[in-house]
């Protein structure tokens, strides 16, 4: 539904997006996922209209939109900031976008009472936007997006001014909405909590460039770069020094790893403790020492430091065995398919 | 002033306030004083009550005319400013052009013109003799100057927008910037665009701002004295006119100055408490994105940015060049010889010293307002920041509701006989002008001096400073700016000020602004030229200070 291709942007000489290619299919919920700086809104605004690509196109249903002007868009957009209109009450606010488009009084009045049901604001039409709380903001700023039945809504951060309990909460919300209207959707966000909740694929931006378009299982358990993997938190990342018999040599040993690659990340979700010194079970066994535990409810978080002087991070479960003192010597196991080549 | 404020804090840890109730002495006796002696003037003028002042000004039509003029002129001076200026804000809020920051620098340069300065640059420009009307006059070979904006309300317009253009623009455009962009972008994105996008975003978005500029242009062109005492000629008075003549001119006079005065303070004070009003509600959404201004891209873009900036330069330096221009030419021929006459004093000329004596006069008179206005203002500051003496806010503020010339009327009327006579004391001058400058030290400093949270100095004692230390190295460096900001605003009030200092002002001290006026009204060239010549002079100190602040503002104030 939405292609975009070969999009570059310049700031003051500074490339932000150095090329960027992505197809975004209808109904589907796709998620820019960086830290600040990363390109991410950039991007986006470029494909609301807001700003110029140097050089790309942006395509809507084979239609490029390029020349086309943001409020000859239909698209919808949310803000981080909400944006509110303040001089105007949650009806105005929401009924804005459909006066811009010459409804009558009537029609803009019967889909405004409908967004407030979808978003769970009935009878808040009069409100003035300053008396409402975080949460019924990003409501109201939602159903305004929503209400001109945008061909592609897009959201900026859309939950990142509330508090973390209100956003957990809040996401599965947006999420049902999204998809009980079948809206095609592009959220931009840092967290990836939240694009794991609410993403049907997830796009990780680092410097300019997609690094990975991917679900979010396939980008959690395969990322294929050391940016995707360090951003997603997986920092057992082991550089390749050498091969060997068509084998990864690092300094944790030999693995088999995709002849190009660069590195290779030790999936801390594969690894587990060896309790019994005796049973071989898995692929590989590293000996070292606990050097920190951090309890985190349902499991620990154990960094170990392997013999050679590099240190893992994983999780045992806090019900499963009992967890070694710390500076106890200890060893890990792991199986091959947690082995994953990094570029 | 270090020691001096160490013992302001001694006395505010003891509960005293006495020096911090200083500033309020001064308005009492400075202030007050002269406004009450006003009343007794206009109610009682010989000891019983009378209101022939205001029966007079009642019955009189002359009078209500005055009032609706001076209205009017005012509501259509402050419209064109606003309209002018909005675009202006657009581009300077949206767009990034190289001299940007020096042309907002000298855009207020004209606020602290000195208003004789302004009137003699357009007489320069755009009079009957005036640099464009000789130009059109030889190129066409027209035996009559084509333009004729004389005494018109024309050229009180648009000398009026020459003044407040830049008010409007800074209040507008620094309001604008910290306003989040998304709330526009929104709109767009939902199908707002053009001028839709004016009516239904900016224009409400900028209301407070808007409202505020307003206000504040109609209180300053309300009030105009000089521009259309000089430009207005016998056509056009304004109620501050209206107070001089009647007080200079007409024998019997004083008491319907002093009632019209009495009408213009209530006026001005409605004004100034709604003003104050609007800033109270005006802080802009600080928290959210605020707006960055970007290179100018398409050419609809550059062209709208470079003729913004091609009408602000228009605008801005056209009389200020024609002012310069003039007054070295005479008959055609470049000529230096205004200036040297400066010095001189002929025989029958129409001051009793040489005009160069007035520029000592002044400078010392505004030094003397600089120390007066920074030192009451700085401890006004102190009186006002605490939460019990807030209410007194407005208080500091009327003196600037209060015209010029009702302040000198006031002055002439009220300390020129016991308990207080310093009609022959040259101090009434900076006395008068210390009163003017004071609401612009308040206003600057105050808001620095909130600005502080009370966490900072509260982590400095915590470390260990003295209330002293505290003073000297945390508060002061902090406020140093608004304090360099407030000190050059006295000095260049003091300099420029006219109102005032045409009542009290005595013929052998005369300040440059009366010269430029006594020699301004004088027939002939050489007295229009050395009018001119002073003006320059007079332009080149307020505007010297001025870029003096400009550079300390940038290369940071807080180090000394």
């Amino acid at each position: 539904m939405l292609k975009i291709t070969g999009i570059t942007r310049q700031f003051d000489r500074k490339p932000v997006l150095r090329g960027v290619d992505l197809e975004v299919a209808a109904g589907e919920i796709v998620c820019l996922l960086g830290a600040s700086g990363s390109g991410k809104t950039t991007l986006l605004r470029i494909i609301a209209g807001l700003e110029r690509p140097d050089q790309g196109e942006i395509i809507i249903d084979g239609r490029v939109m390029n020349a086309i002007a943001v409020h000859d868009r239909d698209f919808g957009l949310m803000f981080q900031d909400f944006a509110l209109f303040p001089h105007k009450n949650v009806e105005q606010n929401i009924a804005f976008g459909l006066r811009m488009r010459g409804l009558s009084t009537s029609a803009q009045h019967k889909i405004v009472t409908e967004m407030l049901e979808i978003v769970g604001l009935k009878g808040f039409e009069k409100r003035d936007v300053s008396e409402l709380s975080g949460g019924e903001k990003q409501r109201v700023a939602l159903a305004r997006s929503l209400a001109p039945q945008p061909r592609l809504l897009m959201l900026d951060e859309p939950l990142g001014s509330l508090d973390a309990s209100l956003r957990e909460r809040l996401v599965m919300d947006l999420h049902d909405i999204i998809k009980r209207l079948g809206l095609t959707a592009i959220y931009v966000t840092h967290d990836q909590q939240e694009a794991f909740a609410i993403a049907d694929r997830i796009a990780i931006m680092n410097a300019g460039l997609i690094e990975q378009v991917d679900t979010p299982q396939a980008i959690y358990a395969m990322p294929r770069t050391m940016f995707a993997a360090q951003f997603l938190g997986l920092n057992n990342i082991v550089p390749i020094v050498n091969w060997v018999d068509g084998q990864a040599k690092t300094a944790l040993g030999n693995f088999p790893a995709d002849r190009t690659a660069q590195a290779i990340l030790i999936h801390p979700h594969g690894v587990t403790l060896v309790d019994d010194e005796k049973k071989q079970l898995a692929d590989y066994r590293l000996r070292g020492s606990l050097k920190s535990r951090i309890f985190l409810g349902d499991s620990y978080r154990l960094k170990v430091e392997i013999d050679m002087g590099i240190e893992l991070v994983f999780k045992s479960s806090a019900m499963d065995h009992p967890i070694p003192v710390i500076n106890a010597p200890i060893t890990l196991q792991f199986y091959v398919e947690s082995v994953i080549s990094l570029w | 002033m270090d020691r001096r404020s160490s013992a302001l804090r001694r006395l505010r840890r003891r509960g005293g306030y006495g020096l911090l109730l200083m500033p309020l002495l001064f308005l009492a006796i400075f202030y007050f004083y002269p406004l009450a002696s006003i009343l007794g003037v206009s109610f009682a003028p010989q000891g019983q009550l009378d209101l022939s002042g205001f029966r007079r000004i009642i019955t009189t039509p002359y009078y209500a005319k005055t009032l609706w003029f001076t209205t009017w002129q005012a509501a259509l001076s402050t419209i064109l400013t606003l309209g002018l200026a909005l675009p202006g804000a657009y581009v300077v809020t949206r767009y990034r052009f190289s001299g940007k920051s020096i042309l907002m620098a000298m855009a207020t340069l004209p606020f602290v013109l000195p208003t004789v300065v302004v009137a003699a640059a357009f007489s320069a420009l755009i009079g009957n003799n005036g640099l464009l009307n000789n130009a059109l006059e030889s190129l066409f070979s027209l035996d009559r100057p084509p333009i004729q904006l004389e005494q018109t309300l024309a050229l009180i317009l648009i000398v009026h927008v020459f003044y407040n253009y830049a008010i409007a623009l800074r209040i507008i455009s620094s309001y604008w910037a910290n306003q989040s962009l998304r709330m526009e972008e929104s709109a767009r994105v939902l199908g707002c665009r053009g001028w839709r996008l004016w009516w239904e975003i900016r224009l409400p978005v900028l209301r407070p701002a808007i409202l505020a500029a307003g206000v504040l242009i109609f209180i300053f062109t309300f009030t105009s004295f000089g521009v259309i005492l000089i430009l207005g000629g016998v056509r056009y008075a304004t109620l501050e006119v209206e107070i001089y003549k009647q007080t200079v001119y007409y024998f019997d006079g004083l008491p319907v100055a002093a009632a019209l005065s009495l009408v213009q303070i209530g006026i001005m004070s409605a004004m100034m408490l709604l003003y104050t009003r609007l800033q109270q509600g005006n802080s802009g959404d600080l928290r959210s994105a605020t707006q960055i201004a970007r290179n100018p891209e398409t050419r609809g873009e550059k062209l709208l940015v470079m003729s913004h900036v091609g009408l602000m330069v228009i605008l801005l330096f056209a009389p200020l060049l024609a002012l310069v221009a003039r007054s070295f030419t005479l008959d055609g021929n470049l000529t230096t010889q205004f200036y040297t006459r400066l010095s001189q004093n002929p025989r029958g000329s129409v001051l009793f010293v040489p005009p160069t004596e007035a520029i000592w006069n002044s400078v010392k008179f505004a030094l003397l307002t600089t120390v007066l206005a920074v030192t009451l203002g700085l401890a006004a500051a102190y009186l006002l920041v605490q939460r019990r003496f807030r209410w007194l806010d407005p208080l500091f503020m009327l003196p600037l509701a209060t015209s010029a010339v009702t302040l000198g009327f006031g002055f002439i009327i009220a300390l020129d006989e016991p308990p207080l006579n310093l009609r022959t004391s040259p101090i009434l001058i900076p006395l008068a002008h210390t009163l003017v400058a004071l609401p612009f030290v308040v206003r600057s400093v105050l808001p620095a001096l909130k600005s502080i949270p009370a966490s900072i100095p509260e982590a400095g004692r915590v470390l260990g400073a003295s209330p002293w230390q505290l003073w000297r190295l945390i508060e002061l460096p902090l406020v140093s700016r608004g304090i360099v900001v407030g000190a050059t605003f006295a000095f260049t009030v003091s300099m420029g000020e006219f109102g005032a200092s045409l009542f009290i002002a005595r013929p052998d001290t005369p300040t440059m602004p009366i010269v430029i006026y006594t020699l301004i009204r004088q027939p002939g060239v050489a007295n229009y030229g050395q009018a001119l010549a002073m003006s320059v002079l007079l332009m080149g100190i307020c505007g010297l200070s001025f870029l003096l602040i400009e550079r300390l503002r940038t290369a940071g104030v807080g180090e000394f």
